[in-house]
């Protein structure tokens, strides 16, 4: 699991990277809070172009995001996401509390 | 019944081996030759089944963890996984979506997605002895799927 972020102004990217699962979970939490805490950005773009697998901690990574974002009232959007990432999140209803798009067919 | 096939793997309650097990258990699934799609919700069952005993059975120590994989009659995988530990009080409301005991690292969504990915789950637990998960699919082949798309 990687984390590789991209800044400009107060626009932040994070592109996440690997598999996402409990065993990966706290890292992946404890590198997108510092990036947060870094650049308080108010728009917040998390990328799972490169996620190639996910599971239920994802949603709990998301969510964690999610209320750090409305800590800095900043807004966070869920990009590029792969079906099998995709279909976890709206299994939780992810949808309904932030943006979903999902990756393109290549 | 007859099974067609059957493997079975132990191994201990280290998070590492969550990714060991679901990448074992598509393997196995392999054989029935799922699409991409099935394979990707066998492999994520799996990861929510394996994570259960790690953090919920073992909360403190590490246990063993085993996981039987069969291949039943008409293309039906079922996976087995099972471990000795502190086992669960209240099994119904332990599936409710959102109910957690684990903390802001889960999401309480583990059984629901076991349950929506596969075809049927079944939970059974007993305090202070372990819990077993038995999840089956029916595996509808990559052929079979195409042969549906052909004839639509």
């Amino acid at each position: 699991m990687n984390v590789t972020s991209y800044v400009q102004d107060k626009h932040m990217t994070l592109v996440l990277s690997g598999e996402i699962d409990h065993h990966a979970a706290r890292q992946v939490m404890a590198q997108i809070t510092a990036k947060l805490d870094a650049y308080l950005p108010t728009e917040l773009e998390l990328d799972f172009g490169e996620v190639s697998f996910m599971d239920s901690s994802g949603i709990a990574v998301v969510i964690h995001t999610l209320r750090a974002m409305r800590e800095l009232e900043g807004r966070l959007v869920l990009t590029n996401i792969p079906p099998q990432p995709l279909k976890v999140l709206q299994a939780a209803g992810i949808g309904r509390l932030t943006e979903l798009t999902e990756r393109s067919a290549v | 019944m007859n099974v067609e096939n059957e493997v079975l793997l132990k191994f201990p309650s280290k998070s590492k081996n969550e990714g060991f097990a679901r990448s074992a258990a598509a393997v196995f699934a392999a054989q029935l030759d799922p699409t991409m799609d099935e394979l990707g919700d066998i492999k994520t069952a799996v990861s929510e089944a394996v994570t259960n005993c790690i953090v919920h059975a073992y909360p403190d120590s590490i246990g063993e963890i085993t996981m039987k994989l069969r291949q039943l009659p008409d293309h039906v995988l079922e996976i087995t996984v099972k471990d000795q530990g502190r086992g669960i009080e209240d099994v119904a409301k332990a599936r409710q979506p959102l109910f957690t005991t684990g903390g802001e690292e889960r999401s309480g969504m583990g059984f629901t997605i076991m349950e929506s990915f596969m075809n049927e789950l079944r939970v059974k637990s007993v305090p202070g002895r372990g819990t077993s998960v038995r999840m089956r699919k029916r595996i509808v082949s990559r052929g079979e799927a195409l042969g549906h798309r052909a004839a639509d």
